[in-house]
């Protein structure tokens, strides 16, 4: 087994996709690395009291700050004289980043700290109990936007966490999905190979709260991309430098048909068919599409 | 060498001659001049720190976390709605036993919204695990500083420690003031040598998940050194003394205590205008004293007992609320007292100087008539009666 700086033997669920791509983000980051990580599942299923999975210095302090935190960390670096040898990296869940630590976050990228912010994307606050957050697609039933008589669940889309990253003008953007891993490393690299801010989204699909077999967390992630609900992006320097492209557009039932969070949807064909719009615009907009017209 | 300075440039001073490698502060009133002069020293070329302008209190304090966790000497300063938005950060700090020094301008809370000093904001954060130091005048707040460095990085300590100036009496006041060279500083302030810090070399993992097994013994350990602070803070005052030649204890401070019949206990500014009062008194032949608390956490119990057993008549004066119950500060004296055989027969209890609402000699005069053999409970000093009649009915 190759050697890892993410160890096993911590606490995860079967199948989770965060404890996934947070190995083949700090093991494409490499030893040098100090890792800062907000509140929330991958926090709690990595370090508890007297154990941890990590081999590279890591600290955690509160749900919202893992920006801020990591802003000092990297200042202390550049105090010391050693930012340039070592990276920085903050983490955290859709949640802390979207929600409560969009304000930290938006004042790490906007005062151009040397960082790497990596938000893993599992689309609602799994460690509370699957509720949504802004990151909570449409329509998705959480236990805060459950469906009913009234309801279909979650009523908006995803916030555009990606474009507002982007619109602080900071040299990398990406978005990256578990489903494929080796496109995660290549992007962990190429971020820390730039100065500055920058910021990553990874989709992370979670068994327990999207309700699929924990044996289909690749393929759910790489549904995703495929249906055009998850466009994998670029930006540098504020434009789109490259998406991976899809030469076969699968329609979004089949990512909805294999989750029991869109379970609802099944037999609606006017809500999939809303959900099946959000893919065709992600598909205008980014030029996901191979077949040209 | 003594210098004619405003309060807030006075503690620029000595945080340059500090020299943290890391500054974070965001703007609230009465606090600004403190950073705006080390933002200058820094762009000047002065000051060799990373002074970084955050988005929020909240990441300030965050900031200087990370920081100092890295093993780099920190500063912060705050006031306020700043102080208490930094809370939850202020919590994890002390939890975290991390050293980060903070001074921090007093002053009201809102609503309603009050930028004038009194102490409802440090007050309210007494129990966050940070030492709490408050300074009676500008000389006071610049040499607490140094000792709230040497205690906090003291690596039997490794506590933040928060400096109390009051909100414009001190950040805008103008006093002489004896500012140390950097030798000095030198010789009583070494750099700072973390007992841990986040190094690729050897890495560790802060701030895990603790489970009812270890969480207990965590915050017991932090209870501890904060007493074991009640022994180390004089013994700095005491080698503070040979370095600077003045002299604290550090905990409380006795003002013609010895005879006294009737003793007022405060902190902060408002001792000053005690100790003119008491000295008029004196002169009529009236043996009155003051108690001034330096640090209320952690909180000097015996030094209080000691000072106050044999005292007939002690009032407290709470520039703050514990609203629905006790003033704070005359909770803590009165639980000092409590089944002890030799107590003063009356603790009374005063509020004054809320949202910088001025403690006179008048006033001051005022609370010494009032302390008599009956005791008084919250009793609001220079209240407006007036003003209470207006009504929305």
């Amino acid at each position: 087994m190759n050697k890892t700086l993410f160890n096993s033997g911590h606490t995860a669920c079967a199948g989770c996709g965060q404890s996934l791509a947070a190995r083949l983000v700090i093991d494409a980051a490499g030893a040098n690395t100090i890792v800062v990580n907000n509140t929330g599942c991958l926090e709690v299923f990595s370090t508890k009291y007297p154990e941890t999975a990590w081999a590279v210095p890591w600290i955690h302090s509160l749900f919202e700050n893992a920006a801020a935190v990591a802003s000092g960390v990297e200042s202390a670096l550049k105090y010391l004289g050693k930012k340039d040898s070592i990276n920085v990296i903050a983490q955290a869940g859709d949640g802390g980043t979207a929600d409560i630590g969009l304000q930290a976050l938006s004042g790490m990228l906007e005062r151009g700290h040397d960082i790497l912010y990596v938000c893993y994307d599992n689309e609602a606050y799994m460690n509370t109990g699957i509720q949504r957050s802004g990151l909570t697609p449409f329509e998705t039933n959480t236990t805060t936007s459950p469906i009913g008589a009234q309801s279909l669940g979650n009523l908006r889309p995803k916030k555009p966490m990606p474009e507002i990253a982007n619109a602080h003008g900071i040299p990398y953007v990406a978005t990256a999905s578990a489903g494929f891993p080796q496109d995660i490393q290549r992007k962990v690299k190429k971020a820390l190979s730039i100065k500055g801010p920058k910021y990553i989204q990874i989709h992370v699909p979670c068994p327990l709260g999207w309700r699929h077999e924990p044996g289909l967390t690749f393929q759910v992630g790489k549904l995703a991309v495929e249906t055009g609900l998850y466009p994998l992006i670029e930006y540098e320097n504020g434009k789109l430098a490259n998406v991976r492209k899809l030469t076969q557009v699968k329609p979004v039932s089949e990512y909805l048909k294999v989750q029991g969070r869109f379970k609802h949807l099944l037999n609606n064909p006017e809500a999939i068919n809303k959900v099946q719009e959000i893919a065709n615009y992600n598909i205008e907009k980014y030029n996901l599409s191979e077949v040209t017209t | 060498m003594k210098e004619f300075l405003e309060g807030s440039m006075a503690v620029a001073k000595i945080i340059k001659l500090c020299k943290p490698g890391v500054i974070s502060a965001y703007p609230i009133t009465p606090q600004t001049h403190i950073v705006e002069e080390l933002a200058q020293m820094v762009a000047d070329g002065h000051l060799d720190s990373q002074f970084v302008n955050v988005e929020s209190e909240h990441s300030a304090a965050s900031l200087v976390l990370g920081a100092v966790a890295t093993g780099v000497r920190v500063y912060t300063a705050t006031s306020s709605q700043g102080l208490f938005y930094m809370a939850e950060v202020l919590y994890n700090i002390a939890g975290m036993r991390l050293p980060v020094i903070m001074t921090t301008a007093a002053r009201a809370i809102s609503a309603p919204i009050n930028i004038w000093n009194d102490h409802q904001d440090v007050v309210s954060l007494r129990d966050c695990g940070w030492v709490q130091l408050h300074a009676e005048d500008i000389q006071e707040v610049v040499d607490l500083h140094l000792i709230a460095y040497r205690l906090g990085e003291d690596k039997s300590m490794m506590l933040p420690v928060m400096v109390c100036m009051d909100g414009f009496v001190l950040t805008h006041g103008i006093e002489s003031v004896d500012i140390p060279s950097q030798e000095e500083v030198d010789k009583f302030l070494p750099g700072y040598k973390p007992l841990y810090k986040l190094d690729p070399e050897n890495p560790l993992t802060l701030g895990p998940l603790v489970d009812p097994e270890y969480y207990m013994e965590a915050r017991y350990a932090l209870e501890q050194t904060q007493r074991e602070a009640l022994v180390l803070i004089p013994k700095l005052t005491a080698e503070f003394s040979k370095v600077f030649g003045r002299t604290y204890n550090g905990l409380i401070e006795e003002y013609r205590t010895k005879d006294a019949e009737r003793v007022i206990v405060a902190m902060g500014s408002v001792c000053g205008t005690i100790k003119e009062v008491i000295d008029e008194l004196r002169a009529k032949g009236k043996k009155v004293g003051l108690l001034k608390i330096t640090s209320l956490r952690p909180f000097p119990a015996q030094n209080i007992y000691e000072a106050l057993k044999n005292v007939p008549k002690v009032g407290v004066v709470d520039r703050a609320l514990s609203l629905g119950s006790y003033a704070p500060l005359s909770a803590e004296i009165k639980a000092v007292f409590f089944g002890k055989a030799k107590k003063p027969t009356v603790i009374s209890s005063f509020i004054a100087g809320l949202g910088g609402r001025d403690i006179t000699k008048d006033s001051i005069k005022e609370i010494f008539r009032l302390l008599t053999t009956k005791e008084r409970q919250c009793e609001f000093i220079d209240l407006k009666p007036e003003l209470l009649k207006e009504s929305y009915e």
